[in-house]
């Protein structure tokens, strides 16, 4: 059986606040796709994915998951999708065996019929199967709410930001797990603010303030929004950043790791030698400058100017 | 204490029963310096910073923070620090005004010289449109920069940021960044945790946690040329994966 979302012209605005959460998004993600939701906090990717999860309801617009409506068959998807939610949700109380078991029981089904999906993350928390929920640290509660979130087999995982305060290395063996499930036919939508987790990604929506930004491959965003570019560096990183913005032919320039990234208002056939002949002017001996291709963090720059 | 150094550790330890959570850490961080603690979850970061903080007794060694003993003065060293957390720490239904006033009467600024600091961090930090509203209405990277602002009002030596930039936009994460390198002009000692490697870079020495204990500790540049890397992920990867501790 296949299943994709299909999600057209969702508009989302709590009364409350008065915040507009989602602006007329509208996506579909294919069956056995990983797909990535990329945006900083506030964007809307949490009630996108609590609309998904049939917890909350859309204002306007069309939501299914594999085929059923969100709002008439709540029930059907309730038990084909897996939720994991940005905050720990667990009950913190019980053990960690304790609450897998808790959530088999639910979708009617054990541990034990289910131990082979969740097998292999579940190795890494048996040492501490005894211990309280509200006990682990941040990188194993992330691993047994992705346990909770499988134990009922589903076709479709919808994943909250996972790897949230998660450190390099257990984010990478995190997208590990996600390719992992992603071979064997589930659709995965992910949200994530760090944006080199994009790569990962089959496709992937930029979102920020409610709206997609974007929606491709990571290298079709790359591409599309390929601009002239050149990566600075000099001995005095900090004064070198606030003289580069004031470059005539600077339109924007941030730091990016070791090097600052320089957005060119134009670019001529000798843009580098011009920007070197404005550093020496400055007083840079020892500055380096060269073309370079816009990153993801680059092009999300871009476009947040663009809509603002 | 030496004038210009603003942290010092030596054998620096913290044992809860039989666990080794910091073990014998010692390093030195100037003043004005921006110093970067790195390390996987559970490598003992929390705890070390909660030690420096005068929050938590070491078991053993020494540490010496803003020219205060982690022993003996845990009072003076909360009143010569700033400390700022990814969790947000501020009065969700004060205005930012409002929050700085209290936290400024708090570390016993006096109300004229509050009023004045206050109104100078609004024209530098260009946020005067936000002041007066909730903080809870406010979009999280202002709510960062507020909260930023609020924890070096009193003029601390130190400040120590745990993971300040967590989930914010790309440009806001750089504008943060534009921040701490003013605030380090002034000479405060930043003393900051990031899961971003390339804000790593930022830093002018990074120390690398590893299951309790400091696995590196030098420049960026100097650490990538030591691990034949041209990133700090780079480093970091070579340096975590060998961790042998789970949490």
């Amino acid at each position: 059986m296949t299943c994709s979302i299909h999600i057209s012209h969702v508009s989302k605005r709590y009364a409350a606040s008065g915040v507009q959460a989602l602006q007329d998004i509208s996506f579909d993600v294919g069956h056995g796709e990983l797909f990535g939701i990329i945006g900083p906090d506030g964007s809307g990717k949490t009630t996108l994915f609590r609309i998904l999860a049939t917890l909350l309801l859309a204002d306007t617009g069309e939501v299914t998951v594999c085929g059923n409506d969100v709002q008439k068959s709540y029930k059907v998807i309730r038990n084909i999708v897996g939720y994991m939610p940005g905050r720990f949700s667990l009950y913190q109380d019980l053990t960690v065996e304790e609450n897998i078991r808790f959530f088999a029981t639910i979708f009617n089904t054990t541990l034990e019929e289910k131990y082979h999906l969740i097998k292999d993350i579940y190795v890494q928390l048996e040492p501490f199967k005894k211990r309280r929920a509200g006990k682990l640290s941040g990188g194993m509660k992330q691993k047994l709410a992705l346990c909770c979130a499988l134990i009922h087999e589903p076709q479709v995982l919808l994943l909250d930001e996972p790897t949230t305060g998660v450190d390099p290395v257990s984010r990478k063996e995190f997208w590990h797990m996600l390719d992992i499930f992603k071979k064997k036919g589930i659709t995965i939508l992910v949200s994530t603010p760090y944006m080199d987790e994009a790569a990962r990604c089959d496709r992937i929506a930029l979102m920020q303030k409610g709206k997609i930004l974007d929606i491709d491959t990571y290298a079709g965003i790359l591409k599309r929004h390929a601009r002239p570019l050149l990566a600075v560096r000099a001995s005095s990183m900090y004064r070198l950043l606030l003289d580069l913005r004031e470059y005539d032919n600077c339109e924007s320039c941030y730091s990016f790791g070791s090097v600052h990234h320089v957005l060119l208002k134009t670019h001529s056939a000798d843009h580098v030698t011009e920007l070197k002949r404005f550093l020496i002017d400055r007083g840079y001996q020892d500055s380096s400058v060269e073309d370079v291709h816009p990153d993801i963090e680059d092009v999300f720059i871009d476009l947040m100017a663009n809509v603002a | 204490m030496e004038g210009n150094v603003a942290i010092h550790t030596h054998e620096l330890t913290k044992r809860f029963g039989q666990f080794t959570a910091v073990d014998r850490i010692g390093f030195e961080v100037k003043r004005g310096e921006v110093f970067g603690f790195l390390g996987a979850n559970g490598a003992g970061k929390t705890t070390a910073i909660r030690m420096l903080c005068g929050l938590l007794t070491p078991t053993s060694g020494s540490a010496n923070v803003a020219g205060y003993d982690v022993f003996t003065q845990r009072g003076k060293i909360k009143r010569n620090i700033g400390y700022m957390s990814q969790k947000f720490s501020l009065y969700a239904n004060l205005t930012a005004r409002e929050n700085m006033l209290f936290y400024g009467g708090i570390y016993g600024l006096n109300k004229h010289e509050l009023k004045e600091k206050v109104d100078a961090l609004i024209r530098e930090l260009g946020v005067s449109e936000y002041m007066d509203q909730p903080v809870y209405s406010l979009p999280l990277g202002w709510k960062q920069k507020i909260a930023f602002s609020t924890a070096i009002l009193h003029n601390p030596r130190v400040v120590f940021l745990d993971e300040p930039t967590g989930g914010v936009d790309p440009i806001t994460r750089r504008q943060f960044w534009d921040l701490i390198r003013a605030t380090a002009e002034r000479d405060i000692t930043v003393f900051v945790t990031t899961h971003y490697m390339d804000e790593a870079e930022y830093c002018d020495r990074v120390c690398v946690m590893v299951d309790g204990a400091i696995a590196a500790l030098d420049s960026p540049s100097e650490l990538k040329s030591h691990y034949g890397v041209n990133s700090m992920d780079g480093v970091f990867l070579q340096l975590a994966r060998n961790a042998k501790r789970v949490e």
